[in-house]
């Protein structure tokens, strides 16, 4: 099986670059703008995006990314409307990964079976749930890799090499390397720490790794991309669109390119990393 | 739904900690090493003598147990029924059956080498104990409280911060319990390295609901004796509060498997269950959250919903997974007290015992009031009296002078 991710990552490798990877929240703030936000994202520079789950109790995010989970609720989002707005995203484009990520507990209520089938013909790739460790993995990691989708495991720096192997033996797609010990939007990881880390995990597997949590700046994000296949950044994104809103959280005519504007910086800092650090 | 009944209702959880189809480890990659760390060291600890000597000595002198059974003789006759045995977990060192699982944990994570501690509270009681045990051992504590429970729970906010414990208003959320425990898993991700989570209740993930529940089974195990010794037998039925449910199952563990014993967990009913609540079994379904799968009050998108109760240590959308399993295969019955039936039977034990309970244990008391004069002069009740009421005599004393809703 062939997903869209790796046929993504298998082009960014001819062309020899890293991946940039944007996460925001769906439905936020509301279902209308949230879809004009994904659309825009291949075009300001995402190479993969990743697609939040709303969630009232996030509890390995901090607090910009459950309050951009809060605001989407607020605003009406469900699963299902998270699933319609893929679906209306895959419209126009049939080439960008999208991954959704959250928390187990609405995809287990919505119905796993029927949860991998809606995502699949919605034009799902791959699926990050932060709370299904490999000890969980009959709950939705195997039914997912047998509805033809991704699961994308998280690895983190207290994932020893003896873990290892267990977190990657039903990963597919890319390794997500969680660069810290902490939550979303925490400080960053150093470079260098990254690249050892890097290195460590290459050796169980030819996955892509990408790294996330705390990649702010076009800077840090370029840093990252020359040690890693791709960078992730959600945080920052989901700050500019929440200081874009009015004083009710509604959007306004900025929203959009407020979110653009800085994929495409971040998207600048990333393309020609590797280039760079030849 | 029919369920074969086991061979036993104690054996559980399976190894990897599921009790049927709840319980588990649904928690992020960050903290699976260390849940494992845990559990590893909660097996050797269970298999070293010198580590149960250690803790009876700390339970007999410094939480000072065996806590009594004491029979209640005014509201035995006041109820004109069942023959009412309070087990008075609120005379122990810090005023509630808490101690008992934190002075376990706090000696595990003496042996794992931890130096910081961290922990969620609802009432305050855990985070009490918690903050107790670490000023006796020279410990870091840290203890996360939703901002609502540390208006409402004062005199034990006050308690912590004087035994040296930093206590955290959460913010985020309903600013209740289930925040609290969001924002503690958030410092343990972000601290692993150094910290020990020391959880409350018998949720969590595995291995969390089995230790606790190992560490309150001292409740049912004294019972057990004490009621021998009085009674020459065992009793007929047992009653306690639910919040995360862990001084009940401290009570019920031990006799879960004698078939003539009824057993009843008491739900916080809050405002009534068609209104805000905090009845997991009664008004939930099962879903996943807080590192385990357990009944839960969500909406229909899988959303946790808001609970709520006149008690701050029952105010938990949620409830611990061995209960729920309890539940299913029908071996403990789960009633829920309202707001309301708490306070008149707070106010009904204080006059007639001369013993001010806490909100949490005066869920139980009301359906003792409505069980006992239904059983017979020769049927002896147990009901577990998981803390005292100090810590809501100002919150109690508002409502009955009409100063709040
Ligand atoms: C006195 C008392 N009883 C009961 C509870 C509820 O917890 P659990 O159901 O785990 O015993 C609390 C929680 O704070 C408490 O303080």
């Amino acid at each position: 099986m062939t997903t869209r991710i790796d046929t993504r990552f298998a082009e960014l490798k001819k062309q020899g670059r890293s991946a940039f990877v944007t996460y925001v929240m769906a439905g936020d703030p509301d279902l209308r703008t949230s879809l004009d936000i994904v659309k825009a994202l291949p075009k300001a520079g995402a190479d993969v995006i990743e697609l939040g789950i709303p969630f009232t109790d996030p509890m390995a995010d901090g607090p910009s990314i459950q309050a951009a989970g809060l605001r989407a609720l607020k605003g009406g989002m469900t699963l299902k409307k998270t699933l319609e707005l893929v679906r209306a995203f895959r419209k126009d484009d049939d080439v960008t990964p999208l991954v959704l990520m959250g928390y187990y507990n609405p995809i287990y209520i919505y119905g796993v079976d029927k949860f991998l089938a809606d995502a699949k013909t919605a034009g799902v790739d791959g699926l990050i749930i932060v709370d299904l460790p490999p000890e969980e993995d009959d709950e939705l990691c195997i039914p997912a890799l047998k509805a033809g989708l991704n699961f994308i495991r998280l690895a983190t720096p207290t994932t020893d090499d003896k873990r290892l192997p267990a977190v990657l033996a039903n990963t597919s797609g890319f390794v997500y390397y969680v660069s810290i010990a902490g939550i979303t939007g925490a400080a960053a990881a150093d470079a260098n720490a990254v690249g050892e880390a890097v290195a460590r995990i290459k050796r169980h597997t030819s996955l892509p790794i990408c790294v996330g949590f705390g990649i702010r700046t076009p800077e840090a994000a370029r840093a990252i991309a020359q040690k890693a296949d791709g960078s992730v950044v959600g945080t920052a994104l989901v700050d500019a669109l929440k200081n874009s809103l009015d004083a009710e959280g509604r959007a306004t005519a900025k929203t959009v390119n407020a979110v653009a504007e800085l994929t495409a910086a971040l998207a600048q800092g990333v393309k020609g990393a590797k280039q760079a650090a030849e | 739904m029919t369920i074969a009944k086991p061979n036993s209702y104690r054996s559980g959880p399976d190894e990897r900690g599921h009790f049927g189809i709840f319980g588990g480890r649904f928690v992020a990659e960050t903290l699976m090493p260390l849940i494992l760390d845990l559990e590893q060291a909660y097996t050797a600890a269970k298999a070293d003598p010198a580590f149960q000597a250690e803790m009876n000595g700390y339970l007999k002198n410094y939480v000072g147990r065996p806590s009594p059974l004491y029979f209640a003789e005014r509201l035995t006759e006041h109820l004109g029924g069942a023959k009412i045995y309070l087990k008075r977990e609120e005379l122990n060192h810090t005023g509630s059956h808490k101690v008992n699982n934190v002075l376990g944990q706090i000696m595990l994570a003496r042996r794992m080498g931890k130096k910081r501690i961290i922990a969620e509270t609802g009432a305050g009681q855990h985070g009490v104990a918690t903050a107790t045990l670490c000023a006796r051992f020279g410990l870091e504590c840290v203890v996360y409280m939703g901002a609502v429970d540390v208006e409402r729970q004062q005199p034990n906010v006050i308690r912590m911060e004087m035994l040296g414990a930093k206590v955290v208003p959460v913010q985020s959320g309903t600013r209740t319990l289930k925040d609290a425990m969001n924002e503690a898993l958030r410092d343990w991700v972000t601290n692993v390295h150094n910290t020990f989570y020391c959880i409350g209740t018998v949720a969590g993930p595995h291995p969390y609901p089995t230790l606790v529940r190992d560490f309150q089974s001292i409740i049912g195990n004294e019972t057990k004796a004490q009621m021998q010794e009085v009674e020459g037998r065992l009793p007929d039925s047992l009653v306690a509060c639910i919040g995360g449910g862990s001084n009940a199952m401290g009570l019920f563990h031990p006799f879960l498997d004698d078939p003539t014993v009824e057993i009843f967990g008491v739900e916080a009913a809050g405002h009534g269950l068609t209104q805000l609540h905090a009845a997991s079994i009664a008004g939930g379904r099962p879903g996943v959250l807080h590192g385990n799968r357990t009944y839960l009050l969500m909406d229909a998108d899988g959303q946790i919903q808001d609970a709520h109760s006149i008690s701050a240590g029952l105010d938990y959308p949620g409830i611990g997974p061995e209960h729920s399993w309890l539940h299913e295969i029908g071996r403990v019955n789960y009633l829920s007290a309202t707001d309301d039936e708490a306070l008149a039977a707070f106010q009904l034990l204080s006059k007639l015992e001369g013993i001010i309970p806490a909100l949490e244990p005066a869920h139980a008391i009301a359906k003792v009031m409505e069980l006992a004069p239904k059983r017979s002069k020769d049927h002896l009740m147990v009901v577990n009296l998981s803390g005292r009421g100090d810590k809501d005599v100002p919150q109690v004393g508002d409502i009955l002078r009409g100063n709040s809703k």
